[in-house]
């Protein structure tokens, strides 16, 4: 099999076999994801609540976490706010991989001018960083959660169909496809019933690993105030927040959110290199 | 030659890429609901003369394709139209915050480069326990956004210890160094990581080939060995990620310069975004488009020269 990932380079190769690491990550994520579905049940305050009189306390009985400048309960922002910060890669992911997966089989399947016109554009799109994309869109729609998840997508996009093509491309000279084209099946009866399980293991870890960086860029977007609508729990602009209580020397309200940010990119980058790592072995 | 007719086609290329990039950046205007008028003015009063200025730079009564070459006919003669917010020409905007940004790149760069390299170089050659804490440390660093690092080392170096200040960019060039010392680092932690992470694989790839065995058999001393026979083997992979980290630490400076209030044209581009400053939203991302490809030239071409077995334009154009 000539198909390899498209990784993003530096992360090929974490010898991440039979490491602990890889377990502790794994549950990472699952601990974060089922925070973010449980979330309305466990919360102990709401969110939004603003209580000026105790701004910046500590941790405490009533406040497990501490609060932050604006005496919201720390802990609650926090639950809260895994939701939006997943929802939103969870989004990129889902739209780049139907999308991508969609384009790269046709290309691969197809040839011909179809496929000189997807790499062109794949081409072009590689020249802007998926922060700049989501950015420039969202000057023109203005700040959401849905521009950037639109721009990021798209951004994402090439990563997962130039893979799907190299994949499709090789699989198709396999005998299996003859088999089927001579039996009369249909190109997209093939497409969609045989290949695309064939491939699918490798397309998902190249999407578990682009959720890491999805959610770097939106927390980022979050961060300048261009994400998620200013009263929206979120870990970046937790991160935002959290720097006037770092002035006042409380960093407590910065620290646990960007813990958060790193942890989960990490736990989902070494969830993803692993899995590829096992395909990549597999098809050897 | 066979090396000017693959420079001559790279360039066009790029040229192709970059015209495409400039449609793209144009058109983006054109998916605001509402005519681009109202668009452009989003809500601000609109003086006969504001009206006017506008409809000068992106000639809005002739059809679209005039209106696009004639706005990238200024582009090409340095002239990006003025700035809606500012009321300045977004050129003077530009000129006036490039070099703090620039000097900010540079330093990231610098240490990125050294360290980066060093790091990769020392898990390479020394393997064991160094490797794997450089790996951990490495993994960490990839899973880091910038604006973290930089809200955090600003609450430890600037708030808590006060060894630096904690933002502004600074008079005069030794005071700049001081003030952009912590965001430069900032910048770089991520891309520390990554550039660790290839170099390190690079070299254990070369370490494992068969002219380094031959070396090390004919008695050739191992500091030579890794220096001139692994290092030097491994450097074009380290030079194809070129392009990706110029163009990484040009977006991520919106992010750090936000955190640490550093007027460049990292922050211009987050208050030219929020206050719906199109035309100066434009200038900066395409400036970005066209030095990321602008890299990614240099890259191509320098690469032949590095590692003489690569034939020319073989690299994917992935990286």
């Amino acid at each position: 099999m000539t198909a390899v990932l498209t990784r993003r380079p530096g992360l090929a190769k974490i010898r991440t076999a039979r490491s602990p690491l890889h377990l502790v990550c794994l549950g990472f994520v699952a601990l974060v994801t089922a925070a973010a579905l449980l979330a309305p049940w466990l919360v102990p305050y709401d969110p939004n609540a603003i209580d000026l009189g105790n701004a910046l306390a500590g941790p405490s009985p009533e406040h497990l976490l501490g609060v932050d400048a604006a005496g919201r309960d720390t802990l609650s922002r926090l639950l809260l706010g895994a939701r939006t910060s997943l929802l939103g890669p969870l989004g990129v992911v889902v739209f780049s991989t139907v999308a991508g997966v969609a384009v790269g089989m046709a290309a691969g399947w197809r040839g011909g001018w179809l496929d000189s016109v997807l790499s062109r554009s794949t081409e072009l799109v590689f020249a802007f960083p998926g922060m700049l994309l989501a950015i420039l869109i969202i000057s023109v729609y203005g700040e959401g959660l849905l521009a950037p998840v639109i721009a990021l997508s798209i951004a994402y996009l090439p990563y997962v169909s130039r893979l799907t093509r190299s994949l499709v491309l090789t699989e198709r000279r396999r005998p299996y496809v003859s088999a089927y084209q001579v039996q009369g099946h249909s190109a997209l009866q093939i497409s969609l019933r045989h290949i695309l399980p064939n491939i699918a293991p490798v397309v998902l870890a190249q999407s578990t690993i682009n959720f890491g960086y999805a959610l770097m860029d939106l927390a980022g977007l979050s961060f300048l105030g261009l994400g998620v609508p200013a009263l929206t729990p979120d870990w970046g602009r937790m991160v935002f927040d959290g720097q006037t209580a770092i002035q006042h020397g409380y960093p407590l309200s910065a620290i646990l959110p960007s813990a958060f940010i790193v942890l989960t990119v990490v736990a989902f980058n070494v969830v993803g290199e692993r899995w590829a790592d096992r395909v990549a072995r597999r098809d050897r | 030659m066979n090396f000017v007719r693959f420079a001559v086609r790279r360039v066009a290329e790029m040229a192709a890429t970059l015209l495409g990039a400039s449609f793209v950046v144009f058109g983006a205007m054109y998916l605001a609901p509402g005519n681009p008028a109202s668009f452009l003015l989003s809500g601000r009063s609109a003086s006969p003369e504001a009206l006017a200025a506008i409809n000068a730079q992106y000639h809005l009564d002739d059809p679209f394709f005039v209106r696009y070459l004639s706005w990238l006919g200024d582009i090409v003669q340095g002239d990006f139209g003025r700035s809606i917010t500012y009321r300045t020409d977004v050129s003077r905007l530009l000129a006036d915050r490039l070099p703090t940004t620039l000097l900010l790149v540079v330093m990231a760069l610098a240490v990125v480069a050294v360290i980066g390299l060093v790091l990769g170089w020392i898990a390479a050659v020394r393997g064991g326990g160094t490797d794997s804490a450089i790996l951990v440390g490495t993994t960490f660093a990839v899973g880091t956004p910038s604006f973290v690092a930089a809200v955090l080392l600003q609450g430890l170096f600037a708030v808590n210890l006060g060894w630096f200040p904690s933002s502004g960019s600074g008079e005069g060039f030794v005071d700049k160094v001081w003030h952009l010392t912590l965001p430069a680092i900032a910048l770089a932690l991520y891309l520390i990581g990554m550039l660790a992470r290839v170099t390190r694989s690079a070299m254990v790839e070369a370490l494992d080939s068969e002219h380094v065995t031959v070396a090390r058999s004919r008695g050739v001393p191992e500091s030579q060995v890794i220096r001139r026979h692994v290092f030097r083997n491994s450097l074009g992979t380290v030079l194809t990620t070129g392009g990706l980290i110029v163009s990484t630490l040009l977006v991520c400076t919106i992010l750090v310069e936000t955190a640490f209030s550093i007027g460049g044209v990292g922050q211009l581009l987050e208050l030219s975004t929020t206050t719906k400053d199109f035309p100066t939203v434009q200038a900066i991302s395409l400036i970005i488009v066209a030095l990321f490809m602008t890299v990614n030239l240099v890259v191509d071409l320098l690469l032949p020269l590095v590692d003489p077995r690569i034939t020319l334009g073989s690299r994917s154009s992935s990286v």
